[in-house]
């Protein structure tokens, strides 16, 4: 197909006669309530070790985790993100009709298409334009920073962001390496315009030459060649998988400048936080992190893995909500939130909590 | 600057103490890391980019699980430092 930088031909020329509206003049974005959703099951460790001849002590020692949520065989994605919507859209005071734009971050969602948002958006009584991220346990940490940059660029007025997994449904209950970190939930957030800066500027990027370091075992079309020859075995099944020990080196050292630059560019300093809210990847990994970060002994940080294991997308909101909910972190507070997963991709920003 | 064996075994040592707060004298040459100093895959892993860092060299992610033994890493970073 030819370029169009390389065309041989000169184009037509604009007719030049219409101007674009201008939306308004650039303003700040905040965020202005939050809500979570954790399934009603709790699943503990000793329902996990017979599949994976482990131990709840040695699941406890490398990961933090006693027990985690699964959601019902027919509780969708799709439900859990209404339940964390409804109260965000409550804390936050604002109603269905006045979203200006639904954004999901999953990689749960079993459908190739739709997306879960026009459906979510649907059944708030919104018909605003709704998408879905792909931006695995970052996911909820950028769109926040769409979701911000939407407001202040004029495209929506309020931005619903969520973070929804149904993990249970994509682990291999067989893998020793990942079958027990994973769990189901969902958080969500209204960001909204402010007249003051509520989000900071988002440090963020991928390094896809890592892609294969956390990753759905085989494509979609794979699955259909397994099926289609009637070798159906437990491995036909996409499953995520995951390369423990790189990603925790990338997820320490690779993560914690990202921290810290996500600190340095909101015009901070580490001591002046009320709260580190890190993605629930793994304790050892949010304790090194804490370490290698220097942050002050008296920040609360988010350990919600201990009882909601890793929910991906949805562990910041989560523990944001929790957080809040149990007065352990200030409303109107500075909260450094940073997500980072398969991809390999990454975003942090400094918000100010709702 | 390469560093003899002996020097490597004694920063290494103060490594492993520093992340499992084992003695550095159990740190010997025939140890194993996982059977006989009890070190998880993650503490492994703080271990080997704190080792990086202190003699200045890189140990990919693949050749982690090749060292076994005490002796399998002051090798392998002797060797890197060559």
């Amino acid at each position: 197909m030819t370029s169009p930088t390389t065309s041989p031909t000169p184009g037509p020329t604009p007719k030049g006669t219409g101007t674009l509206v201008d939306n308004g003049a650039p303003r700040h974005s905040r965020i202005m309530g939050v809500g979570a959703y954790r399934p009603a099951r709790v699943v503990m460790n000793s329902e996990i070790v017979d599949k994976i001849d482990s131990s709840d002590e040695w699941i406890r020692e490398r990961s933090g985790i006693i027990s985690r949520h699964f959601a019902a065989e027919d509780e969708s994605v799709i439900d859990m993100a209404e339940a964390a919507s409804r109260q965000a859209l409550e804390h936050a005071g604002v109603s269905p009709e006045q979203i200006g734009f639904v954004l999901i971050a999953t990689v749960t969602h079993p459908y190739q298409t739709p997306a879960a948002a026009p459906e979510l958006a649907s059944r708030l009584g919104s018909t605003a334009p709704a998408l879905d991220i792909s931006a695995a346990c970052a996911g909820y940490c950028y769109g926040v920073a769409m979701a911000s940059d939407m407001v202040k660029g004029g495209s929506a007025d309020y931005v619903l962001v969520v973070g929804v997994e149904k993990l249970s449904d994509f682990t291999d209950p067989y893998d020793r390496g990942s079958a027990f970190i994973f769990g189901d939930g969902a958080g969500a957030c209204v960001i909204g315009p402010s007249d003051t800066p509520g989000i900071g500027p988002t440090v963020w990027g991928s390094d896809g030459a890592q892609r294969d370091a956390i990753s759905q075992k085989q494509a979609w079309t794979e699955v259909r060649d397994s099926w289609q020859s009637a070798q159906a075995d437990k491995n036909v099944w996409p499953a995520i998988g995951m390369a423990g020990q790189t990603v925790f080196r990338w997820a320490v050292w690779g993560m914690a400048p990202v921290a810290q630059q996500a600190i340095d560019k909101a015009g901070i300093k580490a001591e002046d936080l009320d709260a580190f809210i890190p993605h629930q990847a793994n304790i050892r990994i949010i304790d090194a992190m804490v370490k290698q970060l220097k942050l002050p002994a008296d920040i609360p940080v988010a350990r919600d893995i201990v009882t909601t294991a890793n929910t991906s997308a949805a562990s910041i909101p989560i523990a944001t909500t929790r957080m809040l909910a149990e007065r352990e972190i200030p409303s109107g507070g500075l909260a450094l939130q940073i997500g980072f997963g398969a991809g390999l991709v990454y975003a942090a920003q400094v918000v100010v909590l709702p | 600057m390469a560093q003899s064996e002996q020097e490597i075994l004694e920063g290494l040592a103060e490594i492993v103490n520093e992340e499992t707060g084992l003695d550095t004298a159990s740190v010997e040459m025939d140890k194993s890391f996982t059977e006989d100093l009890d070190i998880d895959s993650l503490s492994m892993m703080t271990i080997v980019v704190n080792a990086e860092e202190k003699f200045g060299v890189r140990i990919p992610d693949s050749e982690v699980k090749n060292l076994k033994t005490v002796r399998d890493a002051v090798t392998y970073i002797a060797g890197a430092q060559g």
